[in-house]
């Protein structure tokens, strides 16, 4: 009998407590006042800057983590009523499609324009993919652009992540872009013809060029940055592709002021401080990125690497071709 | 004067199941619907390309997944109850664990083992020479293998309770008419447990169907891949979620399936009377047998994992690294899961019974589609709640700014009601399962009787059914509670600003390779979900439970 009654007053304290947490988790958060709320979805080295900024001007941050295509979702949900003030995100592709689904209001400051480039209004911080080689297997001479990456005599030597992945969409966009979808499809289908290996992860290619499971691949140069921080003496070197063509392919993580920030004022505050010389310098020294703002220094172990051209293409617009890239390199057979 | 039974009416108990499982089954059905308009272009490109793959592939991934936890789970579990052999005691409940370790922790930490630049491979060559390769398995085989690893605990659990609940009697009297202790399992033992077994297996199906992370990190080509693929590539969400509904074609087939293998025999017991089966000691190199096949299992499946954890947690710095933060976002974790459990088991014990009081048309629909969420994987549910919550949200707001000329903050939609509603729509699966097979192992008879003696529905329940449902019910509170504290995709898209779960924690850590960063969340977690399991385990009985 006793059993009988703890039983089913379990039961009930799962209840009670379960209305408490609701009528908690309904009640409206305080509004602190001038508080800017951030969705990101970039989730590395960015703590310094915000930390600095709040330090600077008094005015607390809110982050909330995610992923691109589920925090677009929940910002056009809660639309009108959205807590957010700004929308960072990783990948140009990413930045056109949140802008033209109507998440991102326009803003303009001379601050802004003094701090970045005309062609990378929004963006804040760069990096580029690039072909990585095992330096005791493979010489610089032997490899030349992205294209030739679907040369027989990388049969079986190729490491790369998924077509699925963001990163390598945007570099089949901007070939797209450039090349034509046909064209573009014969390059992905010389690819995929060399059989790579498929790793879904940049640090894993790495190692595994570093192991010599592979000879070449492609991946995101702050990757490699990380790990010769650690092990200068990592047997993995970037080359710089295209540059007797259209120069190597650069990517772009950056933010917005939502449609409808709550507090625009401090959010543009905020961009404004991203895109300083100091903030950027920071993500330049944490996340080995390369900074947009030219008044900033490259990180010493990337400008090891040296200068190169980097290609030009107008990389935000490529999220226009971003859907035919999926596509065509399904049709290429690229996994 | 005795009072004249009353019919066995299932009363208030109806409507209260659909008033739970029809809001339940919107965001499951807002999938389905999708199919009314379907993206032709989308449909025809993947036709051309890969459909035919991605379903033979994801069928494949299921049976493969099926059979694998069904046999492993059963047979540990028959090994463990009704076998005696050196370190049993141990292995009983030992052998739950990897339940806690989430399936995409354990994905990495295998990688990061076994791959051609971790340590295993790296070592072997050192002694083999450079040019050795282990034979690389192929994604199928690593993906089947991880997940029958990671899967296998919940067969393993309801087959033992099951195994448990059985009196010595109905096993005693095959092998006293001859049958061997193998013979008595295929012909007594393992028949009367198949509610169970099947019930099991089913949730490690659908488990399966639902993954995306482990897929994801061997780059197997499942729909649930393509469904991220379609929304994050081609940012086409409605040609995204009519994939997601493909899968709860396939999820309604699984269940299907179960109802016809559980179907038509239909065993029920009353409380087991008498002592429990008296397991057969094994000797010699049986015993040596089953301890290694034990002790292997676990190895794999839960001390190499977390051994890499430990290894990286240490490397990353160790205690100084646990700060206010890991705390926080553990007490996060385990106050949502506390509370999912207790909610959830609480809607699944209320429908499991109103099906048993009347198994109506619409009873039965409305809890099929309600236990589908699980079957769906996460983000697309995730976005099936989030849409009708935050349609309520703003239908709210224009009613506040009529009435009252006054806004209303968000009330679901990113707040922790949101959150919970979205769990119980993603494990309500699991409540109802091991609540309705336990249930279904007691005799009608039994409510027959009590309600002729007048009992209320309410008070059967009560009196006669929660007594003898502890077992289940303390194993669908800790599976419910392990499930939420491990669930990512909802957690992160509908969590209340600045709440972090370790979950969440950890993928911020992983989405930018620095595994060995989010070893120490990742422990944290681990030992978080044994808790619960453990004490199930303890409290349901061990070796031997106790006679009556």
């Amino acid at each position: 009998m006793r059993r009988i009654r703890l039983g089913f007053r379990g039961v009930a304290v799962g209840l009670i407590l379960t209305g408490g947490f609701l009528a908690a988790g309904a009640l409206p958060a305080p509004a602190q006042t001038g508080e800017v709320v951030i969705y990101s979805a970039r989730h590395y080295g960015q703590e310094p800057a915000f930390e600095a900024f709040t330090k600077k001007t008094g005015i607390q941050i809110k982050i909330l983590n995610g992923s691109t295509g589920e925090m677009f979702e929940r910002l056009r949900a809660e639309g009108d009523r959205t807590p957010a003030d700004v929308l960072l995100t990783v990948d140009a592709g990413n930045l056109w499609n949140a802008a033209r689904a109507g998440l991102l209001q326009k803003v303009d400051s001379p601050e802004l324009q003094a701090n970045l480039p005309a062609h990378l209004r929004d963006p804040e911080m760069r990096w580029v993919g690039t072909i990585m080689y095992n330096t005791k297997k493979v010489t610089p001479a032997e490899l030349s652009t992205y294209e030739a990456l679907g040369d027989p005599k990388w049969k079986g030597r190729l490491c790369l992540r998924t077509s699925g992945y963001i990163y390598n969409q945007s570099l089949i966009a901007t070939l797209t872009r450039r090349h034509g979808e046909a064209h573009a499809e014969a390059i992905v289908r010389g690819w995929s013809q060399n059989q790579p290996t498929i790793i879904n992860s940049d640090t894993k290619i790495l190692e595994a060029i570093a192991a010599g499971q592979c000879d070449v691949g492609l991946t995101n140069h702050y990757y490699l940055a990380r790990l010769v921080a650690k092990d200068p003496a990592f047997p993995v070197a970037p080359f710089w592709a295209n540059q007797q063509t259209t120069g190597t392919h650069v990517n772009v993580s950056g933010a917005g002021v939502t449609a409808h920030a709550k507090n625009r004022a401090n959010a543009l505050k905020l961009l404004e401080f991203l895109s300083s010389p100091e903030a950027q310098q920071m993500f330049a020294d944490v996340g080995f990125e390369y900074p947009a703002n030219p008044q900033a220094a490259v990180n010493p172990i990337v400008a090891r690497w040296g200068r190169f051209k980097q290609d030009d293409i107008n990389i935000a617009a490529a999220g226009e071709f971003q859907a035919a890239a999926t596509r065509l390199a399904d049709r290429a057979g690229y996994k | 004067m005795p009072r004249a039974p009353r019919p066995a009416r299932a009363g208030w108990w109806t409507p209260a199941a659909l008033a739970i499982a029809c809001p339940v089954a919107v965001p499951v059905l807002s999938v389905a619907l999708s199919l009314a308009t379907p993206r032709g272009e989308i449909w025809s490109h993947l036709w051309l390309t890969q459909l035919p793959e991605l379903v033979v592939n994801t069928l494949a991934l299921v049976a493969g997944v099926g059979v694998g936890a069904v046999v492993l789970g059963t047979a540990l579990a028959w090994l463990c109850v009704h076998h005696r052999f050196p370190g049993r005691g141990l292995f009983e409940w030992a052998l739950v664990l990897p339940l806690a370790a989430p399936g995409y922790v354990f994905a990495f930490t295998f990688l990061g083992m076994f791959d051609y630049a971790g340590p295993v491979q790296t070592w072997l060559r050192g002694r083999l020479g450079h040019g050795f390769r282990l034979a690389d398995p192929g994604a199928y085989a690593s993906v089947v293998a991880v997940m029958t690893l990671a899967f296998y605990p919940y067969v393993y659990l309801l087959a033992r309770a099951a195994f448990l609940e059985q009196g010595a009697a109905t096993l005693e009297t095959a092998r006293a008419l001859g049958r061997s202790s193998w013979e008595a399992f295929y012909e007594v033992t393992l028949p009367l447990a198949r509610p169970s077994i099947v019930a099991g297996g089913a949730l490690a199906m659908m488990e399966a169907l639902a993954d995306f992370g482990t897929v994801a990190t061997f780059g197997y080509r499942s729909l649930t891949e393509a469904v991220y693929r379609v929304w994050h590539g081609m940012f086409d969400r409605a040609a995204a979620t009519q994939i997601a509904a493909l899968l709860l074609l396939f999820a309604l087939g699984l269940l299907a399936l179960e109802r016809s293998l559980r179907g038509r025999a239909r065993f029920t017991q009353s409380r087991r009377r008498g002592p429990g089966v008296a397991p057969v000691a094994l000797a010699g190199g049986r015993a040596l047998a089953a301890t290694v096949a034990c002790a292997l299992v676990l190895l794999v499946a839960f001390l190499v994992p977390v051994g890499q954890l430990v290894v990286w947690a240490v490397q990353t710095g160790g205690p100084e690294r646990i700060g206010a933060a890991l705390v926080e976002h553990l007490g996060v974790t385990i106050l949502l899961g506390g509370v999912t459990a207790g909610m959830t088991c609480a809607l699944g014990l209320a429908l499991a019974y109103a099906r048993r009081l009347s198994p109506s048309r619409p009873v039965r629909l409305a809890t099929r589609l309600a236990a589908m969420g699980y079957a769906v994987p996460g983000a697309v549910i995730a976005v099936g709640v989030l849409l009708p919550l935050a349609w309520i949200d703003h239908a709210l707001d224009a009613l506040a700014w009529a009435m009252l000329a006054r806004p209303l903050p968000l009330l679901l939609t990113g707040t922790a009601a949101g959150l919970l509603f979205a769990y119980v729509v993603r494990f309500l699966a699991v409540g109802f399962q091991t609540l309705d097979a336990s249930l279904g192992t007691v005799s009608p008879h039994l409510d027959e009787a009590s309600r002729s003696l007048g009992a209320s529905s309410g008070a059967v329940l009560r009196r006669v059914h929660l007594p003898l449902l502890r077992r289940g019910l303390l194993t669908a509170l800790a599976l419910v509670f392990v499930e939420t504290i491990k669930e990512l995709p909802a957690t992160l898209l509908l969590r209340p600003l600045g709440v972090t779960t370790l979950a969440v924690d950890i993928w911020t850590r992983t989405s930018e390779s620095l595994w060995a960063e989010a070893a120490l969340p990742g422990l944290a977690i681990v030992i978080t979900g044994l808790l619960p399991v453990v004490i199930t385990m303890r409290a349901s009985g061990l070796a031997t439970p106790p006679g009556t």
